[in-house]
């Protein structure tokens, strides 16, 4: 298993070669650069921002450039380098160096700004709002698939299957604001916008008001929002797959030796009914992760959805990038933890 | 001896989209404690819905018995509550299925599964059911019992996952263990293994069996007594001996015919049943073999003959059976 998981991380980074080189070359190919605007700037000016951001130079070393940032550590002596040099590890060495490693570059349209600054402050607000979306869909798809296939073809196995149809089909444009009018505005229970949890966090996404309702009150309506769309497909899935295995030769097994229907649901049919529902979670989480988009909007949420839309129209080349390499590796990482939940629940699965 | 399983009119049919499968129609038959009892018959004939009805273990919808009484110890199992049918299965009346490769659990290690009927029914703590498991799994012949406790059944072959399920069915001393084709999926060496250790734990255990197979020739050594089906009615029931030397339903001597005999000599020919199991479904009036039978006369195609003492414990359900008295099987 150890050594399953190492092979998984160095196949990552390969697979994030890839894309970066995949996204780099469609970037460039796309007509219009970070500075052409309606009112067109003059000539020096543009000149002088592309060398600022070395887009003058050829593109394969403006990619070689690009990695070089991002993947080799430099070590320099200044202590407040330029804003375009921040990295996201900065190590003191003795003697007055520093270590700096992994370096997303500026952000070309928030000139305050830089990518490493965007995922610091953004991406661990999104991931959070994406990882309790995650827990909402679960919570609620999982027990209403198995109601609705323990009860197959009665009113429960009806309604059950009702909510998750209107699941599906009310999309997060509709159902936010339905949940801020009954909610923020007419009951006046939560917030209608905003977040509650601001940087520094810990480990990178975990905030420090986790504990308080200060930020559950800002997260339930959103993480609902899409939670519920999310929810119907678990739900549909569970059905089917709890429906197939009830049937399996196993289970009469288990109820020929007077188990009880719960003990044969929770025990032999549940288990080996989950093992597909747990093989989408991992593409579904960065479904989910790509496409808050919406919803940050709807509930005005500091998230990263914002800057990666803007990215890709104002040609802001080091968020796009930046952005679609983050969201790779957590579409990777993801896909790792279901791989190793997929072990544990199947032991036919091993790698080894 | 006292009947340990009484059936009376059994009848069991699944309500499908393309009409009602009667697939028992209404049989009858005893087991006395600690006999062995084969049932025999082809494929579809209606053996193993016979004995999941027996467990109340058809599953509902599509199926339903429609009918019938099932005496397991005086008791009747149709109409007891379902909390008290699960403490008789497992326990008093146990089943080992067709199936070796999909009747274990794929996710749970082998001995959790003989483990959780002791806990069950006997309510051993963990410690002495997993003792007890490595006993029974050492009793049906595995080696290195208390080892393989904590694998799972992919790692097993089919033989040796027949031989965890016969455990599983042994383990809590049921009084009838019910075995549905239990060598069919598997290779002949390993067939002739399963059966004997059945013979053997039958002598140490003492319990009754139902043997289940279309393979008579399984059956000769096994069972006391035979039941012959076709087409969800039992044709024929005689004492082992007396089926074999004395066949008197046209179907018999067909599945006899269609068996090889040492003593026939060379150039016996084996025969078979000629034509195609019947349709279940919008089954006809009569005797449902009638379309196959070489002995067909008026009455076969309008009424389902009646089961009928032939001899001391020997029953025929035919209307013609006056024209098979005295037939050799292999002397078609
Ligand atoms: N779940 C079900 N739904 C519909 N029909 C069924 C179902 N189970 C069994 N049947 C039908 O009942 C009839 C008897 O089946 P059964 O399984 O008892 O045959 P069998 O004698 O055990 O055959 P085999 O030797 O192949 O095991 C068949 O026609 C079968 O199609
Ligand atoms: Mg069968």
């Amino acid at each position: 298993m150890g050594r399953y998981i190492v092979q998984r991380f160095l196949w990552m980074f390969i697979v994030l070669f890839v894309i970066s080189m995949i996204t780099f070359a469609m970037m460039h190919a796309v007509p219009g650069g970070p500075f052409t605007q309606e009112k067109a700037l003059p000539p020096e000016i543009i000149a002088n921002l592309e060398k600022r951001y070395h887009l003058n130079e050829p593109y394969w070393k403006q990619y070689l450039l690009y990695i070089d940032n991002v993947m080799v550590p430099h070590i320099s002596k200044d202590a407040a380098p330029e804003m375009v040099d921040e990295a996201l590890v900065e190590i003191s060495l003795p003697g007055g160096n520093y270590l700096r490693w992994i370096n997303f570059g500026p952000s070309y349209s928030s000139r305050s700004r830089t990518v490493n600054d965007i995922f610091r402050e953004q991406l661990p607000v999104s991931i959070q709002l994406g990882v309790i979306s995650m827990v909402v869909a679960i919570t609620i798809g999982l027990p209403l698939g198995v109601i609705s296939a323990l009860k197959q073809n009665t009113i429960w196995d009806f309604l059950g299957m009702s909510v998750a149809i209107f699941g599906v089909s009310m999309p997060v444009v509709a159902m936010g604001p339905i949940l801020i009018w009954i909610f923020g505005v007419a009951l006046k229970w939560l917030p209608p916008t905003g977040w509650g949890a601001k940087p520094p966090f810990t480990l990178f996404f975990i905030p420090n008001t986790l504990g308080s309702w200060d930020f559950w009150k800002h997260t339930l309506m959103p993480a609902f929002a899409v939670g519920t769309g999310y929810s119907a497909i678990i739900a549909r899935l569970t059905r089917a797959s709890l429906l197939q295995v009830i049937h399996e030769d196993y289970i009469r097994t288990a109820r020929a030796k007077g188990l009880s229907e719960r003990i044969v649901t929770t025990r032999h049919a549940l288990r080996n009914a989950l093992i597909p529902v747990v093989t989408i979670l991992g593409p579904m989480f960065a479904g989910v992760l790509t496409g808050l988009f919406v919803v940050e909007q709807v509930f005005g949420i500091p998230g990263m959805g914002k800057y990666f839309i803007t990215s890709i129209t104002n040609r802001d080349y080091p968020v796009i990038m930046g952005a679609i390499l983050m969201y790779a590796f957590f579409l990777v990482i993801s896909n790792v933890f279901v791989d190793i939940t997929y072990a544990w629940l199947d032991p036919r699965i091993r790698y080894d | 001896m006292t009947n340990l399983l009484e059936v009376r009119g059994l009848k069991t049919q699944f309500f499908t989209q393309n009409g009602i499968v009667r697939a028992v129609n209404g049989i009858s038959y005893t087991l006395k404690e600690g006999e062995c009892l084969g049932i025999v018959g082809e494929s579809g004939s209606g053996k193993s819905v016979n004995v999941l009805s027996l467990m109340r273990l058809i599953p509902t919808p599509p199926g339903k018995i429609v009918g019938g009484e099932v005496l397991f110890k005086g008791e009747d199992l149709m109409l007891l509550p379902m909390d008290e049918m699960r403490r008789i299965r497992g326990a008093e009346i146990a089943m080992i299925f067709q199936e070796p490769m999909t009747s274990l659990n794929p996710v749970l290690t082998i001995g959790f599964q003989v483990e959780e009927a002791l806990k069950l029914h006997k309510g051993m703590d963990s410690k002495a059911a997993r003792e007890r498991t490595a006993e029974l799994l050492t009793l049906v012949g595995i080696p290195n019992a208390i080892e393989r406790l904590d694998d799972y059944p992919h790692q097993f072959s089919g033989g040796m996952r027949q031989r965890v399920m016969i455990a599983m069915g042994l383990s809590c001393d049921p009084a009838l263990l019910i075995a549905d084709e239990p060598t069919t999926a598997l290779d002949v060496t390993i067939q002739a293994q399963i059966v004997d250790l059945v013979k053997e734990l039958r002598k140490k255990l003492g319990m009754a069996v139902i043997w289940i197979t279309h393979d008579l020739g399984v059956i000769a050594g096994l069972a006391e007594r035979v039941i012959v089906m076709y087409g969800g009615y039992i044709m024929e029931e005689a004492l082992v001996k007396e089926l074999y030397a004395r066949p008197r339903h046209p179907y018999t001597i067909g599945l006899l015919g269609s068996l090889p005999r040492l003593d026939a000599g060379e150039g016996a020919k084996l025969t078979s049943v000629r034509g195609q199991p019947p349709n279940l479904v919008n089954l006809p009036d009569g005797c449902p073999f009638a379309p196959r039978c070489d002995f067909v006369g008026e009455r076969c195609t309008q009424k389902m003959p009646p089961l009928e003492e032939i001899g001391p414990g020997h029953r025929v359900a035919c209307w013609e059976k006056e024209k098979t008295e005295g037939m050799k099987p292999h002397a078609r």
